[in-house]
């Protein structure tokens, strides 16, 4: 059903080394981007099984995004 | 000296190289001070967009060694610190050191960047290399180590320092410049109180000391702050100083001139009650007795003293002390200090005959009435006598009152009158005549009136004490004038009926009170006194700050506090760059009422700025001191870090070596006018792309081009731009790394490109010597088509549209041309310009290049002893050559303090650990509201009283910083009261805090493990700045997820295992001898083990180093030591057999030849130097003609003495055989500096012989490119080839060797009938798949060990404990192998100096051992070759080899594998939270 006040729920995986240390940057640089994505800081990408991405789809969560 | 060693080591230079030294030397048991001239550590590569080969971004990969480096406990970051002296010798030197100030307190700073906010500094931003500005409160970089801020200050503008008042000039002018008006004035009114007052009467001393002065003219400082006032008047509101709260105490001051209600204003500041004293009817002595309304109107002295009436100062006006009331009787009436302000208003006299006739008089009198509404009538013809102020004031008061012809009469010349110079240029539009070089003698009376006045001329002599020429009266020149009055202004004095006799105060001889210069307390300790009634008439804004001073002392009497400490300002003084002045900008003049409308009325003359010119002229400022001491920084830092007072410290340490990382600075090519870098933006340089291609740039990553901020279409890159180059610049070196990076930001440039982007790069010779450089080279070429044209570069000019024509000649001698959007110049690397003097501060010798002198045999040891030197400092170099030497250098640096090792790091001890198993859960969360990062936008109490809902959550609380000392010690206190036993923080990064809080919570007791951070500011609020409610409603959810996880979170611990304190060396050629000698010399034991029956490899084929070293005497030397030092065991003609272990304890099975029994050794590290060969040529008639030869043959048969040199007619070199070619796509790096260094010798011992070099490209790269030099100059003549075309070797008729190559310049074919053809053959890695395979360690295509990374980790493997050297790794020469076999034994070192080792933590660990199917995933998986199959077939994972990456537990099919605090459990409940809002 289309809905236009739909604002998704996304999880961002993030390797601590590079995409979390991206982020970090993002905010020292003051830029700006939607709210919608909450960041998970992993050691590496390589941690991320495809059990937690069904189990965050599960939950209700709308996307997962791997980033590293 | 026989001083004891010390056990630290200083690292001069926070670049990668100073880094990676400081790094090895602290994890091997060293302290060390990280000494950086920057205000942080990062240098170079910081700056860098991607590295080359392997396209990484350089933050990502510099940033983790940054942050290791700001948070080792045996590393002092000492930054903004500059060596000034070493002495002492090699284990015990003394360095002085220079801190400059940082003007931020690191320990308080938490780099939320509010001070950069408010600084109203635009400066360039050197970091951006000057595309883009900063704040004067800066950090250098967002991932910049110390994360805190900095406030460069160069010192004190002039203004400031030659204001009486110290008034923060450069500060309200910036402040002004950006229309902040009100916080402007209030700057100003910090020091002053009367910025309308002196807008318009100041002789503003601090417009002489102007820097702009020496560009066109100085600012009108005086009319900015005359705006400011004038603004904050017709505001309505105008500025009311904040005051602290009502004291008890009175102070009476007497006088209410300049200097008494400045002491009032800033004792009412204070809190005290103060009463002003007026003898006259009116306020304001000289401003409203002295000085008229036309210069000053009554309204602006009326409206500044109205702010200190509203102060709560009390005034009566009409009250003479002495008379009305007296000093003692003031002191019955509580009045607990005095100050004296009475001015000096005694006119002085002239001391001629007729001074007291009816119609003189005296200036100040005479304007006094006037001002306070006498009628004076003067007549016509009026001669003011004076040269000064009050002389100019009562002229043209004199005009004003209807006096047809007034004028002046002053006996030096028009320059030497003291009066304003606008005064003086006031009068003179007003028609009044001076008459200079004129002395009274005396007045003429007519009736007892004033008839004439008789003067005589003067002559100028010789110069007074003042050193303004002496008046002298030229006899016989006197003459008379008709005058109607005469107005004697020479000069006043003070009453002091004032003081009466309960007062025991005393006067100086002319007539001034006695009181302390710096005090201003007089003889009487209660009383104190400033202005003209001290100094004799002066100026206002010199009474003004004596009044400032005095109201100081006063405050520190009553409170019983020193008087004299810190009295005295020291002020630094600017000088000004030359490169900053910039162009000429006129400056504003005052409008002025026309003269003819003011000479008869006292309307104001002067009208003031508007805003549009005060902008203007506030845009001229030079910004001299840089920081502009406006203190808004100091207000807008919550933790209150901000000290503007800090001055240069002087510092002493002692350490046992020093190493050297200096680094280099980018080529200026401004020098180059064909280039049009100067006066064209889109001219960048290299290092200036790198910033426009980053994503934290001026440009945001956005590839723009400067001028127009387009993406251009078309972009050159121009080569050997201040590199082998002696015509415009005299670097002769090759600077090593351009041809690669040029390559490397053509390729990124063509990523970041929207459209098709045609990438040109001009080169002579391409340059990709180092490992898989070639491979990218090739790919540059053939799969991103970036075009490479070997060419001279004649010209860059501008054109039409900000494109760029370049005109080049191409290697036919054709000129030809192309148009382009950008250009890139290429720029090489230069010592720093202050490099000469620093080496001789130091003691160092450099090359005639400028850089550190080393020799070949000893690559990073300087000509001190115990001083050592790596990176750039040491020669023109790349990022990974710079991270092996640094290595080198603290291998070098141990091996001379291996006995102090250990002596001087530091350990934290800890209390125990709680127990906390069978507990539930209790949850602790704090806040932070980060000042207002935080809490200025999401709502702090709100997202602290939802964490008290969650589940397990015990206490909550929020703290302004929770990272701050205070919030530290009262988070353990409440983790131990409320028995906590989780915590988590909501606030920045767990990548700069995470450690920094687990710290606190082990001082607790707790498992650091137990520990979650939410990251609501780096990661929330900067991101969601303009919607609070959004920040809001995510800080819950970031806080609810972390509170998830660590309900799941279990004390992991790291136990030690113990290390075995030796090394087994693979490989006797030089590089396994350097590695196992630098590991001996280090206190290790070392097996060295070797396949052939002797040791030296390679080199015993060689004779010298390109520097002209022996190698053999070398080899005698060094085999010699190893042979008998007790640390090393040489085991020859032996093989390994096989290994196995961990690391710091690995075992190793041996078989010797001729040795029955295989025997084992146990080693805490391994060294694989197993070396490389020279390819066998098949081509070139190799071994079918014996005039054919390789390089090494042609050594060995010199050596040998089988080669004639004097007999030889002619030989050829051919480069590249074997190497470059699509078999073996890489460079062999040595064979250009071979065949040169052969070439050369063979000039030199045989000058008639031809030698020839046919090459492809000339790869003579550093200072190498000395020997290319040298052998044009001897004659040896080169001939390029292509790949497409290569030249052939055959016999002709007479069997003669006869080589044809087409020529490149003429293009035909030449035949050539060389005596001997040397092939420059390739390096090849010698054969050991077996051996390679058994250390588990991985070979690229070409057969070379492959390193853990390309840059940063150059001599370690991905797994722990093994290191390589030497050839194995890839081709090089001699000094580079040497260096490489010491930065292995350093990283080898980093292991085997400590006792143990911690193990487990972040770890991989078998969970369910027994559902383990043994199917090997994890084996293939781990990059580390940390799982192995242990006994029954079920996986082992070695914690100790383990990176905590988890990629096997991901991978693991039957979930046997998890990774500890990254467990399923942990991360799907964290993830799973995110929905339960």
């Amino acid at each position: 059903m289309p809905n236009n006040d739909f604002e998704p729920q996304i999880i961002a995986f993030c390797c601590r080394y590079c995409a979390y240390a991206a982020a970090d940057l993002a905010g020292s640089m003051r830029l700006s981007y939607p709210g919608n994505i909450k960041i998970v800081q992993l050691p590496c990408t390589g941690r991320v099984d495809v059990l937690h991405m069904l189990k965050a789809l599960e939950s209700g969560v709308d996307g997962v995004f791997v980033a590293g | 000296m026989s001083e004891e060693q010390k056990g630290s080591v200083l690292v001069a230079g926070g670049g990668i190289a100073g880094i990676q030294a400081a790094l090895d030397l602290a994890n091997s048991g060293f302290y060390v001070y990280l000494v950086e001239r920057q205000s942080a550590i990062g240098g170079t590569m910081a700056q860098l967009d991607k590295t080359f080969p392997t396209n990484d971004c350089s933050m990502c990969i510099i940033s983790p060694k940054l942050v290791e480096c700001g948070r080792h406990l045996n590393i002092e970051l000492m930054t903004l610190t500059e060596i000034d002296k070493i002495s002492g010798a090699s284990g015990n030197f003394e360095v002085a050191l220079k801190e400059f100030p940082r003007h931020v307190n690191l320990e308080k700073c938490t780099a939320c960047g509010e001070c950069q906010k408010v600084c109203p500094m635009d400066i360039k931003n050197t970091f951006d290399a000057g595309l883009a500005q900063r704040q004067a409160a800066y950090k250098l970089y967002p991932q910049g180590m110390p994360s805190g801020y900095a406030i460069e200050k160069k010192g004190t503008a002039p203004c400031k320092a030659t204001c009486p008042a110290h008034v923060s000039v450069q500060g309200f002018i910036a402040l002004a410049n950006k229309g902040r008006y009100r916080e402007a004035l209030e700057l100003f009114k910090q020091e002053h109180p009367f910025p309308g007052v002196c807008g318009r009467v100041c002789h503003h001393p601090c417009e002489g000391a102007c820097n702009r002065k020496d560009v066109d003219q100085p600012l009108s400082i005086q009319y900015l702050h005359r705006f400011l006032a004038d603004h904050d008047f017709s505001s309505g509101k105008p500025f009311m100083p904040e005051q602290k709260s009502l004291r008890d105490e009175k102070v009476a001051i007497v006088g209410s001139g300049p200097a008494g209600l400045t002491c009032a204003y800033f004792l009412a500041k204070e809190g005290y009650q103060v009463t002003v004293f007026e003898k006259q009817a009116i306020l304001g002595g000289m401003l409203t007795l002295g000085i008229p309304a036309y210069r000053l109107p009554r309204h602006v002295v009326e409206a500044e003293i109205q702010i200190i009436r509203n102060m709560g100062v009390t005034f009566r006006t009409g009250v003479e002390i002495g008379k009305d009331f007296t000093v003692g009787q003031l002191r019955k009436q509580d009045f607990a200090a005095f100050f004296i302000g009475i001015g000096a208003q005694a006119c002085k006299s002239l001391g001629i005959e007729g001074e007291d006739l009816e119609g003189v008089y005296p200036g100040v009198d005479f304007l006094l009435k006037v001002n306070t509404g006498h009628k004076v009538k003067l007549g016509d013809r009026v001669a003011v006598i004076g040269g000064g102020n009050v002389a100019m004031d009562s002229v043209r008061t004199a005009l004003r009152l209807g006096s047809a012809e007034p004028f002046i009469i002053y006996r030096r010349s028009m320059e030497e009158m003291p009066a304003a110079k606008e005064e003086i240029a006031e009068c003179l539009d007003e028609q009044i005549r001076i008459m200079t070089l004129t002395h009274p003698v005396r007045i003429l009376a007519e009736n007892g009136k004033v008839r004439a006045i008789e003067c005589i001329k003067m002559v100028l002599g010789e110069p007074d004490e003042s050193g303004r020429r002496r008046p002298e009266p030229l006899p016989g020149s006197e003459f008379i004038i008709e005058v109607d009055a005469v107005i004697p202004a020479i000069g006043q004095e003070s009453d002091w009926a004032c003081l009466t006799d309960e007062c025991a105060c005393t006067l100086s001889d002319w007539g001034t009170m006695k009181v302390d210069s710096a005090t201003l307390q007089s003889e009487d300790p209660d009383i104190f006194a400033g202005g003209d009634a001290i100094t004799g008439p002066a100026t206002v804004v010199e009474a003004i700050e004596a009044g400032k001073q005095a109201a100081i002392s006063i405050h520190r009497f009553i409170q019983g506090e020193d008087l004299q400490q810190g009295r005295s300002r020291e002020f630094t003084n600017v000088v000004l760059d030359p490169e900053t002045r910039g162009k000429s900008i006129p400056r504003q003049k005052m409008p002025h009422l026309a003269a003819r409308r003011r000479m008869k009325n006292f309307n104001e003359v002067q009208l003031g700025l508007d805003e549009i010119r005060v902008r203007l002229e506030a845009e001229r400022c030079l910004q001299c001191g840089i920081c502009s001491e406006c203190y808004q920084c100091v207000k807008a830092c919550l933790p209150g870090a901000v000290e503007h007072e800090t001055l240069t410290k002087q510092k002493s340490i002692r350490v046992g070596a020093v190493i050297l990382a200096p680094g280099f600075v980018p080529f200026d090519p401004g020098a180059y006018p064909t280039y049009s870098y100067a006066g064209h933006p889109n001219v960048v340089t290299s290092l200036e792309f790198e910033r426009i291609l980053s994503a934290s740039g001026p440009f945001k990553g956005h590839m723009v081009r400067p001028s127009d901020q387009r993406e251009p279409k078309r972009i050159a890159w121009v080569q050997c731009v201040g590199s082998r180059d002696i015509n415009a610049c005299d670097h002769s070196y090759c600077s090593g790394v351009c041809c690669m990076y040029a390559i490397k930001q053509a390729v990124i440039a063509k990523e970041h490109s929207h459209g098709e982007l045609d990438t040109t790069i001009f080169f002579m010779d391409m340059r990709t010597y180092g490992k898989d450089f070639e491979k990218y080279y090739d790919r540059a070429r053939e799969e991103k088509q970036v075009n490479f044209i070997r060419s001279r570069i004649h010209s860059v000019d501008p054109l039409p549209n900000d494109q760029l024509h370049i005109r080049f000649g191409t290697e036919d001698g054709k000129i030809k041309d192309e148009v382009f959007d950008l250009v890139v110049l290429s720029v090489g690397m230069s010592p720093a310009e202050d490099m000469k003097e620093t080496a001789q501060k130091l003691g160092i010798d450099l090359n005639q290049h400028g850089f550190a002198a080393t020799r070949n045999l000893t690559p990073v040891s300087s000509s001190r002893e115990g001083i050592f030197v790596c990176g750039a400092f040491q020669g023109p170099k790349d990022i990974p050559q710079s991270v092996m030497e640094a290595s080198a250098a603290a291998s070098a640096a141990a091996e001379i303090l291996s006995d102090v090792r250990g002596t001087e790091v530091l350990t934290r001890s800890l209390p125990p650990e709680r127990n906390i198993q069978g507990e539930e859960p209790r949850i602790g969360v704090f806040v932070c509201n980060c000042g207002i990062n935080i809490g200025g936008i999401a709502d702090v109490p709100a997202v602290r009283d939802y964490a008290r809902s969650l589940p397990h959550v015990v206490h909550v609380e929020d703290n302004l910083f929770t990272c701050s000392q205070d919030s530290q010690d009262h988070i353990k206190a409440v983790i131990e009261e409320k028995q906590i036993n989780r915590v988590v923080v909501a606030s920045c990064s767990p990548r700069t805090h995470e450690s920094i809080f687990q710290d606190t919570i082990r001082e607790a007791g707790l498992n650091p493990y137990l520990f979650e951070m939410a990251n609501i500011r780096d990661q929330n609020t900067w991101v969601h700045m303009n919607n609070p409610d959004l920040a809001t409603a995510k800080a819950r959810d970031l806080v609810r997820m972390a509170v998830a996880k660590v309900a799941w979170n279990e004390p992991l611990f790291r136990v030690p295992i113990g290390v075995i304190r030796a090394a087994l060396v693979v490989g006797g050629g030089v590089a396994g001898m350097e590695a196992a000698l630098s590991l001996a010399e280090q206190g290790c034991k070392v097996h060295l083990v070797e396949q052939n029956d002797e040791l030296g490899g390679n080199a015993r084929l060689l004779r010298n180093t390109w520097q002209g070293e022996d190698i053999q005497a070398y080899l005698a030397d060094i085999i010699t030591i190893l042979m008998n030092h007790p640390n090393i065991e040489v085991i020859l003609s032996a093989k390994i057999q096989r290994t196995a272990g961990i690391p710091g304890n690995f075992s190793t099975t041996i078989q010797q030849k001729d040795v029955a029994q295989p025997f084992t050794i146990e080693h805490g590290a391994t060294i694989l130097t197993t070396g490389g060969r020279e390819y066998q040529p098949e081509e070139y008639l190799y071994g079918k003609h014996a005039g054919v030869m390789t390089h090494l043959d042609l050594d060995t048969a010199l050596l040998r003495g089988k080669v004639d040199l004097k007999k030889m007619k002619a030989v050829a070199f051919i480069q590249c055989v074997g190497s470059r070619t699509p078999e073996r796509p890489y460079c062999s790096r040595i064979c250009c500096t071979h065949s040169l260094k052969s070439a050369i010798r063979m000039k030199v011992e045989n000058p008639s012989m031809k030698v020839f070099i046919i090459y492809r490209d000339i790869r003579s790269y550093g200072f190498r490119e000395d020997l290319y030099q040298e052998a044009r100059q001897r004659g040896v003549l080169f001939i390029r080839y292509d790949m497409d075309l290569l030249p052939e070797v055959d016999l002709d008729p007479d069997g003669r060797l006869q080589l044809t190559v087409l020529d490149h310049v003429m293009g035909v074919p030449v035949s050539l009938h060389p005596d001997v053809v040397v092939l420059a053959s390739a390096v090849l890695p010698n054969e050991n798949a077996g051996l390679f395979e058994m250390f588990k360690v991985p070979v690229n295509p070409e057969g070379f060990l492959v390193e853990a990374h390309a840059k940063l980790r150059p001599v370690d493997f991905a797994s722990e404990g093994i290191f390589m050297a030497g050839l194995a790794h890839y081709p090089k020469p001699v000094e580079e192998t040497i260096a490489q076999a010491k930065a292995a034994a350093s990283r080898a070192m980093t292991l085997l100096a400590r006792d143990t080792i911690m193990v487990g933590g972040v770890v991989a660990v078998m969970q369910h051992s027994a559902s383990c199917a043994g199917c090997l995933v994890c084996l293939r998986s781990c990059p580390f070759g940390a799982p192995r199959i242990g006994k029954e077939g079920i996986v082992v994972i070695e914690s100790v080899k383990c990176q905590g990456c988890g990629i096997c537990a991901a991978e693991c099919p039957a979930k046997v594998i998890t990774l500890q605090n990254f467990t399923d459990d942990q991360l799907i409940s964290k993830v799973c939270s995110l929905m339960e809002a």
